[in-house]
């Protein structure tokens, strides 16, 4: 994509001005609220992640037995020294959030990154291929959505041994269902445009062909899909911890901070509260993203 | 149609078979299931006393012929915890789990249908952006916090509602709500942009120059023509809904088979655990197959394909 207009000189001694793909693009993404808000909260948590050990008060691990429950700052026993409170172990909440942010979003890039592995490769193929690739292709599919996927994982984590790896590839191989569907899909519309069967009589190898001709057309719609699979995991991952099956004590992920805090949320349920505000932002932010994305990049609909 | 019907048959049959292998290798992902039964103080001689008592020495295929041999006659094993019949135990719980998946998907049903509708009919205005806001707000709240705010909300502060248990109709009002909200922008969506596209065709146009009453038009020729991928949608809503009833079955302690696949998780009741996903599998595939003879039957451009 080139960034300059380009001008067109009629020899009317007119000069008549189109902008660039790119800037048709940042105008529609500036013109999307969805796609700003998603934006914003994004690089809120983002910046939440990579900053955690600049801006937060206190370690996220350190117990003090003497401080625990305290109530979040806006109550009458809260206090600046916590501004969220501190939780059973007299943990300090904020902290706990932030670093909780690169937990999240850790397992959110990297299942997002296995499966659009697994889904892009074998969609391209059933794509491309058809015919009895197609089917096997689909069958697995099929299968994978017969199985129900929050059970399987949470046997499969607790068999093996919940931890932050064993979270990830276990959640990585469950999710590449859609990837295949739309890159499956596109490859199909794209396989009639005239530049694959041009491609195919210069004589280009099949891999060729799938690398340099079709991937490139299909990358918009992958980074939408890619945006809210993240988001889609990110829930998967909570609810996993949430039943104890995904990543363990003592740290901090969201749906774990959840889990522990349902303990105690019939007196303080700001325990209960604060990582779930957390959650939603981060997922809602992921969601608009992932749409705002697939109207700006291909307002038609698609994707 | 007849073909039709063979060839989705044939495909469903497949399916489950490969499930069945899927929840056979499941519990062995680990490597040796009998360490994981005999639980992890035990000695030598009594993990070898479990490989032999289950017959995890034997060669992989002929337990999984064994196995599937006996599933297909409704014998499932036996739970190692309880010493109990796995189909017994299972059949205990299964009214519950149907019971709020039937409830949540009920739930889903009247509420987005409604939404879609006006969204289409009143497209761009404020009913349309309240729908639009729903469902991007349902999609993002974990469904197990939510269950969980509504505890707080609804049963304790306000104590308008039960929270644990499943004695009266009323336990499950606040878990159908949380499982069934999350199918709704789903529904809702397919809803609408149905109406849309059925409402801007020539059959709609005729009739409204006929001068057929506008709620007939809409009931009678353009919600019928819309709902048709609904239907095939309900089917694979209702299977994710039992899939996931094992979150909200926790939360709000209901006993169904997501509790009991939860619990036995937890004590490595092996049996247990392969039989729910097998089970809960099998649901799905029967779901999905008899959604597509509804479309085929809805639909007859379906079936030629």
């Amino acid at each position: 994509m080139t960034d300059q207009a380009q001008s067109f000189d009629k020899g009317l001694g007119l000069e008549v001005v189109f902008p660039s793909p790119g800037r048709i693009m940042r105008r529609r993404m500036l013109k999307s609220k969805g796609f700003l808000l998603g934006l914003t909260m994004f690089t809120l948590v983002v910046l939440m992640a990579l900053l955690a050990p600049l801006i937060s008060p206190h370690d996220p691990y350190d117990q003090d037995l003497s401080q625990r429950l305290i109530t979040p700052v806006w109550t009458e026993q809260g206090s600046w020294e916590y501004p969220l409170g501190t939780d059973y172990l007299g943990r300090d909440n904020l902290s706990r959030v932030f670093y909780g942010a690169r937990i999240s979003l850790l397992i959110g890039f990297s299942c997002m990154l296995i499966a659009a592995g697994i889904g892009t490769s074998l969609g391209l193929l059933a794509g491309y291929f058809g015919g009895i690739v197609d089917m096997v292709v689909s069958f697995m599919i099929t299968v994978r959505l017969a199985l129900p996927a929050v059970l399987v994982a949470v046997a499969v984590v607790a068999l093996i041994g919940g931890s932050m790896d064993v979270v990830i590839v276990v959640l990585g191989c469950l999710v590449w269902d859609r990837f295949i569907v739309v890159v499956r899909a596109n490859v199909q519309q794209i396989k009639s445009m005239d530049y694959v069967p041009a491609a195919k009589a210069a004589g280009c190898s099949v891999f060729w062909i799938l690398m340099r001709e079709i991937m490139p057309n299909l990358m918009n719609n992958l980074v939408v899909i890619a945006t809210l699979e993240i988001g889609r995991v990110i829930l998967l991952e909570a609810a996993l911890s949430f039943l104890g099956m995904g990543v363990q004590p003592p740290m901090p992920s969201w749906g774990l901070m959840i889990a522990e805090g349902k303990e105690f949320m019939l007196f303080e349920p700001y325990l209960v509260m604060i990582p779930g505000v957390a959650l939603f932002i981060l997922i809602l932010g992921m969601n608009l993203l992932g749409d705002g994305l697939r109207d700006v990049t291909s307002p038609e609909g698609g994707a | 149609m007849l073909i039709y019907f063979c060839k989705r048959l044939g495909l469903a049959v497949l399916v489950t078979i490969a499930v069945s292998m899927i929840s056979f290798m499941m519990i062995r992902v680990s490597g040796d299931p009998a360490i994981a039964l005999a639980g992890e103080a035990a000695t030598s001689e009594e993990i070898e006393f479990v490989r032999e008592q289950y017959g995890f020495d034997r060669p992989l295929i002929v337990q999984y012929l064994e196995w599937a041999s006996r599933a297909i006659r409704g014998d499932l094993g036996e739970s190692p915890y309880m010493n109990l019949p796995v189909t017994e135990m299972i059949g205990n719980r299964i009214g519950v789990t149907m019971t709020l998946g039937i409830c949540a998907l009920s739930f889903a049903v009247l509420l987005s249908v409604p939404l879609g509708v006006l969204a289409a009919i009143r497209p761009n205005t404020w009913i349309d952006r309240l729908a639009l806001t729903i469902s991007v707000i349902g999609q993002a709240m974990p469904s197990f916090w939510f269950g969980l705010i509504m505890i707080i909300v609804l049963g304790v502060k306000f104590r308008l509602l039960p929270i644990s248990g499943a004695e009266t109709p009323a336990h499950f009002i606040m878990p159908t709500i949380a499982l069934g909200y999350y199918a709704t922008p789903a529904i809702m969506r397919l809803v609408r942009s149905g109406m849309l596209e059925v409402l801007a065709s020539d059959h709609i146009r005729t009739a409204k120059a006929k001068g057929l009453r506008w709620g007939k038009i809409l009931y009678k020729h353009a919600l019928r023509n819309a709902i048709i991928p609904v239907v095939a949608v309900l089917a694979v809503q209702l299977g994710f809904m039992l899939g996931g009833s094992i979150v909200i079955e926790t939360v709000f302690a209901l006993h169904g088979i997501g509790h009991l696949a939860w619990v036995s998780i937890g004590r490595s009741d092996l049996p247990v655990v392969q039989a729910i996903v097998l089970l809960l599998s099998i649901i799905y595939v029967v779901l999905t197959f008899l959604s597509d003879m509804l479309n085929a039957f809805l639909d007859p451009r379906i079936r030629v394909k």
